[in-house]
């Protein structure tokens, strides 16, 4: 510290050159500015006069302070000046431990801990001390380095998306060995059972500071639906101060993007430590809800994400004709209903009055016969991704249905008349269920033993059978079929939806089956008998930040460790998938509380405010060099040197002005004279050189055949040059072009929307059929994405481009494909009876897209030879003065627009089409 | 020996610098030319000048009888005088000439250059006979003389300041000095009195460029002559102004002086004003001396 200046100095005794100062004043004065030489033939009128005035000579009073203030500023940024310098008297070893929590709760204030990790380490740095930076999500044995180079690898330290796990606090603190050092430790705050042992152990080391975020710590739970509202509620710890924060939710819009879809005030009132808000939202709209945010928090622990639980999935029912009425136990709904209203909306009515609904699921207890139509609109809605689940019962046992052949919207044939086991006329015993199979939807689930089934229908042996049981009895019946049809599938249970065939619905398996079919959402998804062997696969997975990462690549977690362990390395919160089910593994859950974590008494907390100190040289230096520029001019101003206002301006404009490249006006003005075509650079030479080529050799042939007389072709970069002196663009693509910046998709779109047209060459003769999957094909579909192009068609019979200056009815290049995409005609062109043409009179195509390789076609050396062969012999002549003809054709659509579709050349059209 | 091309370049850029010259100072004669004939006074000559009364010592033959009949004085007719006068010119080409102060602005040479032809060709349209002093052109008539005049008036000299020429002076004849008078002023008076015993009258025109007469400069500076044979340095430039100044003034003063006793004219010219007033200027003070 200097004089109560917060500053200080790495090297003061540089601050000992400050003496030389007054040596340089008298230097400076004794040295006058350097004479200028003069031509002036009045010299002889000037000959012995002497300079009255020997003082002048000296360098001016301000100049001097100047210089000496230019010396000043570089001798003190040499020294190291230092804003708030930390005090070397209190660090007492020699090494120092920055110790983080690191997990999701520092993430809040990362920045400010990363801030003051760093004056921190700079400190160290000055006062050559060794640093350790550990974080406890990741603890590994300290290792001493020292700070400069630590500062180095800090960006590279992240918050975790868990908390510190006492063990492994508890091990680290046994790797610390015997060595001496401070330990500054920045806790975010919550309580850890390990914290007081690891403490101990520290302070027996050297001393601890610790550091916290005074502004404390908030963090979202888990929202609940409650009676068809969103309970949203936070917690937090730190200041008991009254406090409104907004909770957003965050979704996607109809369309598909990212958006806030709901955002919510949550106050919390002084002294609280919860606070939560209803949001009352369409349950469509709660269920495009993907997350939920404490806006500005910034941590995982700020973020709840949603998964099945906030939607209710669509359950149709459908019964058979109900005949007794009345009787509620023995209806066949009755059981479903009462498994499925808690958790989902139930339909119910007519089949033809839900489809159209687009229900999740259907349910169909014991129907025979649909209507053809109802048939047909099932089987395309199933087909579509519908799912489909059917109980036998009396009727279905009774009906033709899928006795003879396979019905398309049942699982397997049916024998006749079913059977019952365990009756007055049977022998046997009624059965049980067998296990479930590993490959069953069902696997895991406990069957309890009070289930047994005394009546069933059976499905007829067949090759697909095995594969298609997902549920057995005890014998080897099935009980349970299932069937893919489309994207979608039908279940069939083989006994009745109530209780008359079989104690199945009675038991809690029922929902739990009805749950692994995905006709329940996952409402209450905790309850770890119906999770058991699942295994459950990371889709998105949170960082310590609250952003949502790709979890793809992760391994999957078995389903009760998924709701049940403690997060950490193996178990990122975030959302997990298993078949048709989404889960999310939040940081918070239901039984987190938030609780601060409780220092001894001993223990100082510091807040995150201390000031970082600061490196000043740059500055001094900065501005030692922003006098000198001064100096500079006025050093011109004593010796007369300094030109009038006008140079000065001049000098000021060339410097300041951007240099205009004589180069490009050049290009523009010989490219704007005459018709240049341009084909775009690719980055391949050998594509660029071809479709230079191709281009000469179409400019030629045009110079010869028409009366467009083009320039040389011009070799466009996207990103650099203008496009619109160019009214054809050709664009051969290549598969490792680089894909263009956003100003140069923009400067793309205005030339397409101006009239400009592109033509897109993929030369690989199209075997794919448009890009569907040759690799040009889908490097074309990346690099057109974003461009503004209108629907395509193949380029019909009719459309202009086949006789604006030729007729032709190919468009071959080195290859001939026949496909070539041009824009779609409107969809009400009509043909005028008695014309070859539809009457298409409106727009130029802005792209032709095809595969025919036309630059190699086309290509001409400089001494008009070709210089790729095409085809073989006379054929392949043919087929490369077609080439031509295609690109005359070309250049003149665009040139000339629909010039030639207009009606009136159609009688000398016909002439020469010979008709 | 010198290569075709290169003789034929050397003579193209040789030529082309005769005709701007002749150009420019036909183009500002003619600007002259208008409304100034005639030497204004009787003499020999065939134009009706004037009829004054009979003097003593006219002699009879010289009475114009028809007009005295009209009127009881007798008149003698006199005609215009049109003997034609020798003027021979010396232009300083000396290095001190080709001073600019600006890059745009002229040389005080190619001023004096245009001035002199100007004149020249003002002179020989109105049948004097024009020369250079020495001996190099002596004074002819003719619009020959003028091309000739041309050439010779594109030579440049080397030496720093120029000493005016007066050997070969044709007596009685009219002779102008152009220029900067800024060198030796001694061999200036030398042959102006030279020229004043053989009879000759004329003008002596300063021409100066404009930093020669504010001389503008400022801060530590070392003046040198154009051919670099003078130098000075100062300290700082402003502080001589005033002084250089009054020396400019009394060169001037005695340049006047000069022209006085030996009965010349003195003009001063400026190469940032116009040509046209200063080729005025000296077209009327040769001809009321004429």
């Amino acid at each position: 510290m200097i004089a109560g200046l917060p500053i200080g100095f790495a090297a003061p005794w540089v601050l000992l050159g400050l003496i030389a100062l007054p040596i340089l004043w008298i230097l400076l004065r004794a040295i006058p500015p350097a004479p200028i030489r003069r031509r002036f033939p009045g010299v002889a009128l000037l000959l012995g006069l002497q300079d009255e005035d020997t003082v002048t000579d000296r360098t001016p009073w301000w100049l001097l302070l100047l210089r000496s203030l230019v010396l000043a500023a570089v001798i003190i940024g040499l020294a190291g000046p230092i804003l708030n310098p930390t005090d070397q008297s209190k660090q007492g070893s020699n090494r120092l431990l920055v110790l983080f929590d690191g997990g999701w709760a520092s993430a809040s204030a990362w920045s400010e801990r990363m801030a003051m990790v760093e004056g921190i380490l700079d400190a160290a740095a000055h006062s050559n001390r060794l640093a350790a930076v550990v974080s406890l999500t990741e603890p590994n044995a300290p290792r001493f380095q020292p700070a400069a180079t630590w500062k180095a690898r800090l960006p590279g330290v992240l918050p975790n998306p868990w908390q510190p796990d006492p063990t492994l606090m508890g091990s680290f603190s046994t790797t610390l060995g015997a060595q001496d050092f401070d330990t500054i430790w920045l806790s975010d705050g919550l309580s850890n059972p390990a914290r007081s042992g690891l403490l101990q152990v520290l302070q027996t080391h050297g001393d601890v500071r610790v550091v916290e975020n005074r502004l404390g710590l908030m963090a979202l739970q888990r929202p609940v639906v409650d009676g068809g509202l969103l309970r949203i509620t936070a917690q937090r710890i730190g200041p008991a101060l009254e406090r409104d924060v907004t909770v957003q939710a965050h979704g996607l819009d109809p369309s598909g993007a990212a958006a806030v879809l709901a955002s919510v005030e949550l106050s919390f009132a002084a002294g609280e430590e919860n606070a939560s808000a209803e949001l009352a939202l369409p349950a469509e709209l709660r269920a495009r809800i993907t997350r939920f945010e404490i806006s500005g928090e910034g941590s995982a622990g700020a973020v709840a994400l949603s998964d099945d639980s906030l939607q209710r999935r669509e359950v149709a029912l459908i019964a058979g004709r109900e005949e007794r009425e009345g009787l509620q136990l023995l209806s066949p709904l009755h059981y479903l209903r009462q498994a499925l209203q808690p958790n989902a909306e139930v339909l119910e009515g007519p089949l033809g009055d839900l489809l159209p609904a687009k229900p999740d699921v259907v349910v169909m207890a014991d129907v025979a016969g649909l209507a053809p139509s109802e048939e047909a609109a099932l089987l395309k809605w199933t087909e579509a991704g519908g799912l489909l689940v059917r109980f036998a019962g009396p009727r279905l046992a009774a009906s033709e249905l899928a006795r003879s052949g396979e019905h398309p919207l049942m699982p397997v044939r049916l024998r006749v008349g079913g059977r019952s086991v365990g009756g007055a006329m049977s022998w046997g015993q009624p059965k049980a269920l067998a296990p479930f199979s590993q490959d069953s939807p069902f696997f895991g689930l406990q069957i309890p033993d009070e289930v047994r089934v005394s009546a069933q229908v059976v499905a007829q042996p067949d090759p697909s059978l095995a594969s298609r049981v997902i549920a057995e009895l005890s014998d080897g019946t099935p009980l349970v079929t299932r069937k893919e049809v489309g994207q979608g599938q039908v279940v069939l249970f083989h006994v009745t939806a109530n209780a008359e065939w079989s104690g199945l619905p009675l038991s809690g398996l029922f929902v739990q089956m009805l749950d692994r079919l995905a006709v329940l959402s996952s409402a209450d998804r905790a309850s770890e008998d119906r999770i058991a062997g699942t295994i459950w696969q990371p889709v998105k997975v949170l960082d310590g930040f609250g952003r949502l990462e790709d979890g793809q690549t992760l391994p999957g977690v078995d389903g009760v460790e998924l709701i049940s362990n403690d997060l950490g390395p193996k178990l990122r919160p975030g959302l997990y998938r298993d078949g048709m089910h989404l889960l999310a593994r939040n940081v918070i859950e239901d039984d987190n509380r938030l609780t601060a974590a409780d220092w001894p008494n001993d223990i100082q907390v510091e807040g995150l405010s201390t000031p970082p100190s600061e490196n000043l040289s740059g500055l001094f230096l900065g501005l030692a060099l922003i006098l000198l520029a001064a100096d500079v001019l006025a050093s011109l101003l004593v010796s007369g040197r300094f030109w009038g206002s006008r140079q000065v301006a001049a000098v000021l404009a060339v410097l300041l002005l951007p240099q205009l490249s004589e180069a490009q006006n050049a290009t523009a003005i010989r490219d704007t004279r005459e018709v240049v075509l341009g084909h775009i650079l690719t980055g391949d030479r050998a594509v660029d050189k071809m479709a230079h080529a191709g281009l000469v050799g179409l400019s030629e042939t045009l110079f010869f055949r028409t009366s467009v007389e083009p320039n040389e072709p011009a070799e466009l970069n996207l990103e650099t040059d203008e496009l619109a002196f160019y009214p054809l663009l050709y664009w051969p693509i290549s598969t490792d072009q680089p894909t263009p910046s956003p100003e140069a998709y923009a400067k793309l779109n205005t030339y397409l929307r101006s009239g400009g047209m592109i033509l897109f060459d993929t030369r690989d003769a199209d075997v794919a059929r448009f890009g569907t999957a040759s690799p040009n094909g889908r490097k074309l579909q990346r690099l057109a994405a974003p461009l503004d192009i209108p629907p395509l068609e193949v380029l019909p019979n009719d459309h202009v481009l086949t006789r604006t200056f030729y007729l032709l009815q190919d468009f071959p290049g080195r290859y001939d494909s026949r496909d070539v995409w041009v824009e779609a005609a409107p969809v009400d062109a009509v043909k005028i009876e008695g014309m070859p043409f539809r009457n298409l009179n409106d727009g130029v195509t802005p792209v032709v897209i095809g595969g025919n390789d036309w630059a190699s076609a086309w290509a001409q050396d400089g001494r008009g030879n070709t210089m790729v062969p095409v085809g073989r012999g006379r054929a392949g002549e043919r087929q490369r003065e077609l080439a031509y003809r295609f690109g005359v054709n070309l250049v003149m659509h665009v040139l000339t627009g629909n010039y030639k579709s207009d009606q009136v050349h159609v009688p000398a059209l016909l002439d020469r089409l010979g008709q | 020996m010198i290569s075709n091309p290169q003789l034929r370049t050397r003579a193209e850029a040789e030529a082309a610098r005769l005709p701007p010259l002749l150009a420019q100072a036909e183009q500002l004669a003619g600007t002259v030319l208008l409304g100034e004939h005639g030497r204004r006074r009787a003499g020999l000559g065939d134009d009706f000048w004037q009829y004054r009364p009979v003097q003593p010592g006219d002699s009879l033959r010289m009475i114009d009888w028809r007009r005295s009949a009209r009127s009881d004085a007798q008149f003698v007719r006199q005609r215009e005088w049109q003997v034609a006068q020798s003027v021979m010119l010396w232009v300083d080409q000396a290095a001190s000439m080709g001073f600019a102060s600006t890059k745009e602005g002229v040389t005080k040479r190619d001023r004096a250059r245009v001035l002199s032809l100007a004149l020249s060709i003002l002179l020989i349209r109105s049948g004097e006979r024009v020369g250079l002093t020495g001996t190099t052109l002596p004074p002819r008539r003719g619009e020959a003389q003028i091309l000739r005049l041309t050439e010779m008036l594109l030579t440049d000299e080397n030496d720093d300041y120029g000493t005016p020429e007066a050997r070969a002076m044709l007596p009685h004849a009219r002779a102008v000095f152009l220029s900067d008078f800024l060198g030796d002023m001694d061999a200036v008076e030398a042959a102006l009195l030279k020229a004043a015993d053989r009879g000759v009258r004329g003008v002596i025109f300063q021409i100066l460029d404009p930093a020669e007469e504010s001389f503008p400069y400022e801060g530590r500076a070392i003046f040198e002559s154009m051919g670099g044979s003078l130098s000075h340095e100062t300290r700082k430039a402003s502080e001589l102004r005033q002084r250089y100044l009054d020396r400019l003034a009394k060169r001037r003063d005695r340049l006047q002086h000069l022209a006085r006793v030996t009965g010349w004219q003195f003009g001063s010219h400026d190469t940032g004003h116009s040509a046209q007033s200063a080729l005025l200027w000296i077209y009327r003070a040769l001809e009321q001396k004429l």
